[in-house]
């Protein structure tokens, strides 16, 4: 049964990651997107990581999809074929991925071999959002604290990018009424 | 094999009980609104169909059901039939975790079945935040598909409004997810038990009063209603990302707008009021020496909950004026965000404090 899924959501994730690259229309590619990453949740689940699923949705389908089609829906990049002819980039890209899937062919048979049923699932681990939130606060706190600390940045840095004149004359764009503050 | 049939027809029998219940909920309320509306605004509402109105629903759905179906030229077809689909299917399973009545469970051929609630999965509330975010790309697929200006910028609103708000909604929630200890809708409830201030809305350490308020207003801006229906601000935008539509597929749009209330009013009454808990501990029923029936009086709290919720829906339309589009950005990130993290802070340390 587990395999049963395993091979759809395989086989779906493999199919719709292609035609994100090969579908000619940016709406179709964005929502073929989407499909993937839903598979990809599906894909946690059968492996029993419910936390890991739901904010695979949450984040990528629900928050950041929604973000690329809006972009791709406001920029009508439709018929814009320069991004359609990058065949020598292509060829760049994919030779270092195809050595990587040689080595894991190769070199990963080992690893590929392990039963997920042997791995045990204890009443300890079974509710995997506590498992994993004492996991983040404990053992990789440091590691948890440094990547918000990135992403802190990178927000700020955004905000920097997208409002330049922040601070100088802001409240003159709009009128507003006393006290709207 | 039986089994498995056996479970698999226990599951539908569940889906086809609580899918009518919600249907039959969604014809209710477009006649409780209408009325509801006139009454406020000191108007009769319906009163042709039946009497008092009361037939008015099914002459909707009948005249919704004839109408022709255009698909516009230039339109997107596939996308443009997907559309109303996929707003619909969010919207509807999300009620998989809801419960409905008291976590009891009794035996059928060795299997477990839990009559009040579908499935008691232990990210309930993080699976019912994921959908909810998955509605928007019916509103937004079904904006663009037209191939219209109006649908467009409906749709692209409705985008931005939808990840602001949920935002606050995930963040309001938290508060009660610290004081509960759990994710699973099932939990929260059973932990809201006895009087009426042990509802999480009262709760002891940290009454979750504001992240309520958050999460009310922002239930109302992720469901696209007055005052911040400006994905369908009809003196804009004609009639925002169904501009386009007609007949059933409108139907679809409708009925999920309204599916979607009742899910957010479902959730509100789960997690801040108790659920399908009374006011008082125990049930009347029970005292009376009926407990077997003590179900009916905890699926009518429950009822009467998530009704006074769909109540404050319509009172908003009545009352409040549409904002404006700014002014709807700057207050969820400058006055909602602020207020569910100060809360998320707040409620961390009470409840860090107190145990």
């Amino acid at each position: 049964m587990a395999y049963v899924f395993f091979g759809y959501f395989a086989a779906m994730i493999t199919i719709t990651s292609i035609l994100v690259v090969v579908l000619r229309n940016p709406v179709y590619s964005t929502l073929s997107l989407l499909v993937m990453f839903f598979h990809v949740a599906g894909l946690y689940i059968t492996l029993h990581a419910e936390f890991l699923a739901a904010v695979q949705i949450i984040v990528y389908a629900g928050a950041i999809v929604v973000l690329y089609l809006f972009v791709v829906m406001l920029l009508n990049v439709n018929r814009d074929d320069r991004y359609h002819s990058q065949s020598r980039i292509a060829v760049f890209v994919s030779i270092p991925l195809a050595i990587e899937f040689l080595v894991l062919l190769s070199g990963g048979m080992g690893a590929a071999r392990r039963d997920p049923a042997a791995m045990a699932v204890d009443a300890q681990t079974s509710d995997n959002t506590l498992t994993i939130g004492k996991a983040l606060y404990s053992t990789y706190l440091f590691s948890f604290e440094v990547a918000s600390l990135i992403l802190l940045a990178a927000m700020i840095g955004a905000i920097l990018l997208a409002k330049p004149h922040i601070g100088k004359h802001e409240d003159k764009d709009m009128p507003q009424a006393p006290g709207a503050q | 094999m039986t089994e498995l049939g056996l479970r698999l027809a226990i599951s539908l029998t569940q889906i086809g009980a609580i899918m009518g219940i919600v249907i039959v909920t969604v014809l209710l309320l477009t006649l409780a609104e209408r009325k509801v509306l006139g009454w406020m605004q000191d108007r009769m509402g319906p009163m042709e169909v039946g009497p008092y109105g009361i037939l008015q629903p099914f002459a909707d759905a009948i005249k919704l059901f004839f109408k022709e179906d255009i698909i516009p030229a230039g339109a997107n077809k596939l996308l443009f039939t997907m559309a109303p689909i996929i707003c619909l299917i969010p919207a509807f399973i999300g009620f998989a975790v809801i419960p409905w009545g008291p976590n009891w469970t009794f035996e059928i051929g060795g299997i477990t079945v839990k009559p009040f609630v579908i499935s008691d999965i232990n990210i309930g509330i993080l699976y019912i935040l994921a959908f909810a975010s998955l509605g928007a790309y019916g509103i937004i697929i079904g904006g663009w598909a037209s191939n219209s200006k109006y649908s467009l910028l409906g749709g692209l609103r409705s985008a931005a409004q939808i990840i602001s708000y949920e935002l606050n909604v995930g963040l309001s929630i938290i508060g009660v997810v610290i004081l509960a200890g759990s994710l699973s809708l099932v939990t929260i409830t059973d932990a809201q038990q006895g009087w009426f201030w042990n509802w999480y809305l009262f709760a002891f350490p940290a009454p979750q009063i504001f992240a309520f308020g958050v999460y009310v207003i922002s239930a109302v801006a992720e469901t696209n209603r007055v005052p911040f229906d400006l994905p369908e601000a009809e003196s804009e935008l004609v009639a925002g990302f169904f501009t386009e539509y007609s007949g059933l597929r409108f139907a679809f749009f409708f009925l999920a707008e309204y599916a979607n209330m009742v899910l957010v009013s479902c959730v509100a009454a789960a997690l801040f009021l108790g659920g399908w808990n009374a006011p008082y501990p125990g049930t009347i029923l029970e005292l009376l020496g009926l407990p077997s029936l003590a179900w009916i009086e905890n699926t009518m709290w429950f009822a009467v909950k998530t009704y006074s919720f769909l109540f404050l829906f319509f009172w908003l339309r009545a009352t409040l004026p549409r904002l404006r589009y700014d002014q709807l950005m700057r207050f969820g990130w400058k006055v909602l965000l602020p207020i569910a993290l100060a809360n998320i802070v707040v409620t961390s340390i009470a409840v860090f404090v107190t145990q």
